[in-house]
This record gives structure tokens, sequence and C-alpha cells, in this order.
């Protein structure tokens, strides 16, 4: 087992390295670049020449590259051109975390509650105006693009009918103590109630958003998985053994149904950064998405090589995660 | 980052604005220098020595006296960087030449404290620029000790950026605000009250700067009541935001948008002059001016807005004439003639809200005289200035935005440098003459003088050079909400808020 986990732990580091010199390569053979972000139309050749000589961008790219990884062992992934000037970019990607964990999170606990109840409810009712109406409102829901969703969410909700903030996560002037960024949970930490409910104010309008395309996709996976079991003999035994519906729902139904329920959901929470970069544009959320969008629109290269590579690193852990899991499963995995 | 000497966006300046002051400061609602840190300056014969008397009742905000020594200290402290400090000092490099590992090609010559309250700062040679160039946000005075404490000179080239001492976080100035907090999740800046500024307080005890980069959002907040104003609302929503109980406060126009020719760049036709003339008679700028840009915009007839010492009032704009434009492009030999032409994309700037809309109105002007228009773009960060500096299209549309009241800072920094321009003027006949027009109208000391010699340039630049077309001038604004009072818009987007009070009743 260890070896397994260390020769992926290898593998890993492997599949990091060529992506972070694909990623610098790119960057650097986009147009344009910080130098244009930098000087605007005050830039001249001169100019120029002086900014990219004192940023090192004169070097070729794969000397640039290797003082990059030179330093990028050392744990210093250079600091941040435009994003927020001077500061350490890995500090940036840090500093800007919780508050895409915090969203994140808020829109999967929405999608889920929302999912898996409407999936199971549509299922057995198939057929039925609820049936027909769930699943056009989720095609509706993967169709329409999270900007447009989080822009008549923002517009009804917060400037029509005045109910919740428009946009940022915290309202100006309040002043709450900060443990770990994610500010509805240091609320509660702190027992200031107060803090935590405006902070989730500002969230639900995003969350909501941004669940709106793993909701649906739950609830139609949920949907099919139950109406997949409803079929099989045992859920029509325990029915004519007389079973109470209660108990067919928890003990044959749902768990049965559960398993690709599961994986779908596991699936989604790796396209949710997608949707945040969005989302969080939309609302001027402060989190990893919209600075991601910021860095990009202002080349701020050591920024985004970081955002990339953070992505890549959770993902690929994320991914050794689910095969240790299966490799517990089933060993033959291990040895193969 | 925070010290004013190392910033270069217009953002950040509308923050230290509040905290520092200059030796000079801008008349509010105007572009003309007016005393502030000093009472009066007094320049020597040729213009090379300048004293200044300064204000003897005034603390920096840690209590250390602000007096002739703190002067030099600051003047001292700009011209003595590092090499990346060089860099990041920009305005620095860009208004005084150079630094003080080669102070031969430095504006700047020295700072000596003649008195507690009267410094003299030598100069190279005189220019339209000196003493207007320092009521630049860059060049504000700060407080030497702070200064010394936080390591103010300690910024650092780290991999592609600059790292910052403690004190671009923790400035001291003498302004009426204090610099209290910058909160990074939530994207605010906080500013007190500096309760011992030695003029009258500012009308708010806090200020609170919102960074929100969507326009639309900006609009929503105010509606939604948690902002009190934000600046440039999109024209469109003028009169919405009017009709809802806001205040639209409009700008006097300080910038120019305009139509660049590379002219020594691929496209050979460019260099002559009759087929300049004939794109500029092809283009209907009156219809632009009327539907792409906003109330208060006004066609150009040279590089320079009207507010700017050394504009011409009897130059004419070019006519709309297509048949002219025809018949010159046929005179020409150049009937038919294809034109790489490009805009900025994902970009909006106050002098040119939109630039697809712009770009599309010129281009079919541009073809409705059988010109073959082949369109480029690129995104403003993404490869469209360095496009236009490398001189990779034959024509363009930028524009600028004056720095400070002195018509070196537009025509000077289009034509000045003969070498580096974006008009490519080098390979024109004329172009050193004009460079060297500028640097000596520059150079006059008498104020009335300079002015007209600046006059007779942009007259030979409209009916002998034509290098590219002056467009227009907007007005970009600011919209403040209801109960909110006191805000001069200014047209170097200087506001400065201490004047400023909020009815929260409203």
């Amino acid at each position: 087992m260890i070896r397994f986990v260390v020769r992926r732990l290898l593998q890993m580091c492997v599949v990091v390295l060529v992506l972070s010199m694909l990623v610098f390569a790119w960057l650097r053979s986009l147009p344009g670049g910080p130098v244009s972000a930098i000087l605007g139309e005050r830039q001249t050749p001169e100019r120029r020449a002086a900014l990219e000589a004192a940023l090192g961008l004169d070097q070729p790219i794969p000397v640039q590259y290797l003082r990059f990884l030179e330093r990028a062992v050392q744990g210093n992934f250079g600091v941040s051109t435009k994003v927020l000037p001077g500061e350490d970019a890995f500090q940036v990607f840090l500093d800007r975390l919780p508050a895409t964990i915090e969203l994140s999170f808020f829109a999967m606990v929405l999608a889920i509650a929302l999912g898996i109840p409407l999936g199971y409810v549509a299922a057995r009712r198939r057929g039925s105006i609820t049936d027909t109406g769930a699943v056009i409102f989720s095609l509706v829901g993967v169709a329409v693009p999270v900007f447009f969703t989080a822009f008549l969410l923002k517009y009804f909700f917060a400037v029509e009918w005045n109910l919740l903030p428009v946009s940022g996560r915290q309202s100006t002037g309040l002043d709450a103590t900060r443990i770990t960024g994610m500010f509805v949970l240091d609320g509660v930490l702190t027992r200031e109630w107060d803090a935590s409910w405006d902070a989730l104010k500002h969230l639900i309008l995003p969350a909501l958003a941004l669940a709106t395309i793993p909701f649906a996709v739950i609830f139609r996976i949920t949907r099919a998985a139950v109406l997949d079991v409803l079929d099989e003999d045992y859920v029509r035994t325990a029915e004519a053994k007389g079973l109470t519906a209660k108990v067919i729902r928890s003990r044959h139904v749902l768990r049965n149904a559960m398993l690709p329920v599961v994986t779908t959901i596991g699936l989604q929470i790796g396209g949710l950064l997608a949707g945040a970069v969005l989302t969080e544009t939309v609302f001027s959320f402060r989190g990893v998405g919209d600075a991601l969008a910021t860095a990009f629109r202002d080349k701020d290269y050591p920024v985004l090589q970081v955002l990339i590579l953070a992505a890549a690193v959770i993902y690929v852990l994320v991914n050794l995660l689910v095969d240790i899991a299966y490799a517990i499963i089933d060993p033959r995995i291990r040895t193969r | 980052m925070f010290d004013p000497f190392y910033a270069t966006d217009g953002e950040t300046f509308r923050v230290t604005r509040q905290i520092f002051e200059g030796l000079v400061g801008i008349e509010p609602g105007t572009a003309e220098i007016v005393p502030e840190l000093a009472t009066e300056w007094t320049p020597n014969d040729d213009g090379t020595e300048w004293t200044f008397t300064l204000r003897d009742d005034v603390k920096f905000q840690d209590g250390t006296d602000f007096n002739a020594d703190a002067v030099c200290a600051n003047f001292e402290r700009m011209f003595d960087q590092n090499e990346a400090g060089q860099t990041a000092g920009e305005y620095w490099g860009y208004v005084m030449g150079s630094f003080k590992n080669d102070a031969e090609n430095s504006l700047y010559q020295g700072c000596e404290a003649t008195g507690d309250y009267e410094a003299t700062i030598s100069i190279s040679g005189p220019t339209s620029g000196f003493p207007t160039m320092l009521s630049l946000a860059s060049l504000s005075m700060q407080s030497p000790t702070a200064m010394e404490e936080g390591d103010a000179n300690g910024i650092a080239a780290e991999g592609e950026g600059f790292s910052f001492p403690d004190y671009a976080d923790n400035p001291v100035g003498t302004g009426p605000f204090t610099f209290g907090d910058y909160d990074e999740a939530n994207g605010t800046i906080t500013l007190e009250r500096n309760d011992d500024y030695y003029g009258e307080k500012a009308g708010v005890s806090e200020l609170v700067f919102r960074v929100i980069p969507d326009e639309s959002t900006r609009r929503q907040e105010l509606e939604a009541g948690s902002i009190n104003g934000y600046d440039l609302p999109n024209p469109v929503d003028w009169q919405g935001l009017e009709d809802d109980g806001n205040s639209v406060e409009i700008r006097d126009a300080f910038n120019i948008l305009y139509l660049g020719f590379n002219l020594d760049g691929a496209n050979s036709q460019l260099k002559d002059p009759q087929v300049r003339q004939a794109l500029y008679h092809a283009l209907n700028r009156d219809q632009l001016v009327q539907t792409q840009l906003p109330e208060g915009a006004t066609v150009a007839t040279q590089f320079m807005p009207d507010t700017v010492s050394g504009y011409n009032t009897s130059l004419e704009p070019y006519a709309y004439d297509p048949d002219e434009a025809k018949r010159l492009l046929a005179e020409a030999g150049a009937e038919g003639m294809e034109l790489t032409f490009a805009y900025p994309t994902e970009v909006s700037r106050p002098y040119m809200p939109d630039p697809e809309k712009i770009y599309e109105a010129l281009r079919t002007d541009l073809e409705a005289v059988g010109i073959k228009v082949n369109v480029k773009t690129a995104s403003w960060n993404g490869g469209y200035l360095d496009n236009v500096t490398a001189g990779r299209y034959d024509a363009y549309i930028l524009g600028w935005t004056g720095d400070y009241d002195s018509p070196y800072n537009f025509i000077g920094t289009f034509f000045g440098n003969l070498k580096e321009n974006d008009f490519g003027t080098k390979g024109m006949p004329w172009g050193k003459q004009l460079a060297d027009d500028l640097k000596s109208a520059d150079a006059v000391v008498d104020e009335d003088e300079r002015a007209a010699a600046f006059e007779e340039i942009n007259q030979q630049i409209m009916e002998n050079y034509l290098p590219g077309l002056p467009i227009s001038h907007s007005p970009p604004a600011l919209v403040v909400g209801p109960g909110v009072d006191g805000v001069v818009p200014s047209p170097l987007t200087a506001e400065e808020f201490d004047s400023v009070t909020v009815d929260s009743g409203q």
C-alpha cells in the first residue's frame, strides 16, 4: 500500500512539473503581458524595455522558467504585479481560498439539499406535473449560463426587491473578527451572530447562482437512479410484503440509488471552480475565481501560475485520494 | 501598496490623494495649480532655480514637522532610488528623466533648505512642466521619519514583480485623512479623518473606498444604497441615474481620443500628406461625437483640450467632405487603398467608452470613400498596446488623459521623442523639426511666449504635418447618491473628498 501511494505521489510530481512548464510557456506565448498592464498609454519601447529588464521578462523563456523553478522549490512563487501588487503570489491564493471554499460549500449544500429530494419526488411521481415541471426546470438550469442566472438573481433579489446585498462578502463598516477567512464560520466561532448573518446574506445569491448547474445534474441523476431502483424486484417484493413507504424509501430505494449520485457529486465539486470564476466576478465576491479573472485580464503571471498550478494539484490530489479509497476496497488495483 | 511614489494607476492615486499633499495643489474643478504646502514659488531669471515658501503650520500625521528639511528629504529620497525603485518610480522617471546614478540627464538637480520654511529646488533647464508637475500625486510630500522607520526605499524586484517595504502599507502624509486599513477579503480601504489637519477638517469621519470592478454592479450598489457614489458611470446610464435622484457630476474633458497613423510602417501610401488629408475629410467626426460619445463631448481640432495653455483657438476642425476625400485619393493615386486598422477590446477608457462602436463608425466612413479596411483587434493588455508601440498597425485608435496642465504633457508625449513614438514620425522629413520645436517651446521661460510657441506648433501639426487625426474630447463623469454634497468634479479625476458631506437621513 505504501509503495502504491509513494509511486502515485511521484507520478503526481511529474504531472505538476510538466504542467508548470506548459502553463509557463502558454502564458508567455499569449500576446500582451504585465508590462502593458502596468504602463498603459504611457508605454514606449524604451520604457517597456526598462520594465521588462527589471522584471526579467527580457530573458529567454527557458531561462525564465529555470529561475521560476529554482525559486518555486524554495516556496517562492514571486510577487503579484497587478492583483495585489507586492504581495506574495502564493499568499494571494491563500488569502482568496477561504471565500471560494465557503461559496462552493454553500452552493454544494444547496444543490444536494434541493437536488436529491426533488429527484426522488419526481421519480416517485413519474409523468406527473411535478415531475415534468422539475425536469424542465433542471434542463433550463443546465442550459442557462451561470452569469445570466447570477445577473437575474441579483437584479430581482438585490436591486428590485432590496432583500439581499448586491455584491461583496460583508457589509462595509461591519467590524468582524476574522479567524478562518470563512466569514459565516468565523461569526459562529466568535459568537458574533450579526457578522455571521451578514456574511450569510452575502452568500445566498452567489451560492444559488453557482448551485444551479450542480443542482440540475444531481436532480437528474437522482431521478434516473431512483427510477432504475423502483423497477427492481426487491422493491416490488418489499411493497408486496406490506412494508411502509418510509421503510421502502430509506432502506431500499434511496440507499441503492445513492451510489451514482455520490459519484456525480464528486465530479461536480471539480467543476465548481469554473463556475466560481463567473459567479465571483458578477458578485464582486473576492475569492480565487475573481482573482483568476483579474489576473488573466491584467496578465499577472505569478498569480496566474500559482492559481492554475494550485487547481491542478488539488485535482490530482483528489484523484489520488479516490484511487487510494478504491485500492483499499479492491486490493487487485494495488498490484496493477 | 499605498506609497504614491511607486504607484502608477489612478485607482491608487484616488486613495493617496486624500492622505497626501504636494508643494503645489490643483484648484478644485480645474487643472490649474494653486498653493498647497508651498504658499508661493519664484524662479530665478533663467528658470533653473525655484524657491518655495512653505506653510509654517503643518505637521505630518505622525506628529513630525513639515519644513524645508522635510521637503529636501523627500526630493532626495525620490531622486536616489535603487534599480527596482527606478523602474517602479514611474512618474519620477517620466517627468524628471532620470535618477541620481544618471544625474546629468535628470531635470532635478538638487534641493537646499534656504530657511526653516524655504526650500530651493534646482533644475537643469526651464520647462513648461515645472513646477506644475509637483502637483502629481506621485511627488507628494511624505513624512521623512515614517519613511525611514518603514524603510520606504526598500523595494526589491522579486520574480516578475516588486516587493514593497512596510512603509508602503503605512503611509504618512499631511492631508485631511489618515490611512486606516486595507481589507483584502472585502476589497475595502478605510481612511480616517485627520483631526489635527491644519486646514478645514474633513466633512466625514471615515472614508471607505470599495473595489467593484464591474460597472453595472457599481450602479446596482448605488441603487441599493450601500455605497454613496462611484466613478465612471456608463454614459448611457447618466439620465437614468439622475432620474433616480442621484447626481451625475460631469468633469471637464482633459483628454483626447485620436486616430493614429504609423507613418514609418509598411503602408507607404500613408507617407503621402495628401492621402492623410483625404482620410481626415472622409471621417464624419461630428456624427461620431453625437452618437457614440457622452453629452458634452466635442470634436477636436488639435491634439490637446482647450483647457491647456498653448491651445490654438484659431484652428478649425477638418470638414467632413467625402467627395473631397475621393478627389484627393484619386489625385494621389491611392484609390481603393488598403488600411490595416485596429481597435482595442475589453476596455473602456475615459476618452472612449466603447472602442468597438467608435471603430465601426470610422470604418464605415473610410469604406464609403473606397478604402479597403482590414480590421485588427486585440485586448488592451493582451497585445493591443504592444502592437501599437511596435508599429504593427497602419492606423489605430488611442487616446490620452493629461497628467497635469502642460502642453508638453500632451503633444510632447506624442511627438517629442523622435526615435520612439507611436506615430512613427522619425520616418518623416519633418519629424526631427517637430521634436526640436517641441523641446525649444517647452524651455521658454515666459509663460505667454511659451503658450504662443505651442500654439504655433499646434498649427504646424494640423496644417502641415498631419501625423494623425485628433477625434474628440470626452467628459468623464462620476455619480453620487442623494444626500452627498460637496463633490467637486476634477478634469484630472483628482477629486478631493475632504469637502464632501453625507446626510445619512436622506
